[in-house]
């Protein structure tokens, strides 16, 4: 976080510096009066000047989409980013020409960028923040293709009376699947494994 | 992608003016050697290596649309 301290003979005039120093005005700044001065006897005798400091107030949504922004750029792609906001939750939307790269293999990349975005964020913030980034809608796409998954291979499971082992997920598919097969009658499910290779389990009742 | 790496590494730690990004290259590889700040290398690799390895997926991703292989190495200066 940045800060700077500045010393003038007034709090005014020291608040004044240290807000050009940070090159903001005064909305984007924390100030604390370390010292409000004295201007002594005559102006001579126990003089003593006013110190204030001031910090830079982030709004780490912000310096996520930023950071967003330029990665993309620096990635060569062209993409316009749209901005959900909602408490402490964010969404940002890519589209463009070239988003199955950014979206990668079952979502690969767009995680990567989401998990990287998310660190950003959580830098500049006291609070956690979720951030989540989707593309041509393949959150949407993604959780029904693996609820689909889930069901069939919950019939393997219960046709074969074999334990059926999936491929390492993120937590948040995994809950995908496990919320998918929650009310599912004849076999249970659980995750094995620590990150970022846990995988679930789908087992059949005895 | 130097530029690239040096953007997304730099955003994540504490001493940005620290990252420094190298390259070599042979006839179908490209490597880039990533140094930090050592106080840095543990956010840079993250819990279970996830941090380097969202890193890494975001350069190959990039790097794919040109045809040298490119590896990212993180230094260590024990």
């Amino acid at each position: 976080m940045k800060e700077v301290t500045a010393t003038a003979q007034t709090v005014e005039e020291a608040v004044h510096l240290a807000l050009a120093q940070l090159n903001v005005s005064k909305e984007r700044a924390e100030i604390i009066v370390v010292d409000e001065g004295k201007k002594g006897f005559l102006g001579i005798f126990g003089a003593r000047p006013a110190i204030v400091k001031a910090k830079l107030i982030y709004n780490p949504i912000e310096e996520a989409e930023k950071f967003l922004k330029s990665v993309i750029e620096k990635m060569g792609i062209q993409a316009d980013i749209q901005k959900i906001e909602n408490g402490r939750n964010a969404e940002f939307i890519l589209s463009g020409e070239q988003m199955a790269l950014l979206i990668g293999k079952h979502g690969q990349t767009l995680n990567s960028l989401q998990l990287l975005a998310q660190l950003v964020a959580n830098r500049y913030s006291e609070h956690y923040i979720h951030i989540t980034i989707d593309a041509e809608n393949y959150r949407a796409r993604r959780k029904e293709t693996l609820a689909q998954l889930a069901q069939k291979l919950a019939d393997k499971a219960i046709k074969t009376g074999k334990e059926v082992k999936l491929e390492p997920l993120p937590a948040y598919e995994r809950k995908i699947i496990h919320a998918a097969l929650a009310e599912r009658k004849g076999i249970k499910t659980y995750s094995v494994g620590t990150e970022p290779h846990r995988y679930i389990v789908i087992s059949p009742d005895q | 992608m130097k530029e690239l790496i040096e953007t997304i590494v730099q955003a994540l730690v504490e001493y940005p003016e620290d990252v420094v990004v190298t390259e070599s290259s042979n006839e179908n590889t490209i490597t880039y050697h990533l140094s930090v700040h050592k106080d840095d290398i543990g956010k840079v690799i993250g819990k279970q290596g996830r941090t380097i390895h969202a890193i890494r997926t975001v350069v190959y991703a990039a790097a794919s649309q040109q045809p040298k292989r490119v590896v990212l190495h993180v230094e260590d200066k024990g």
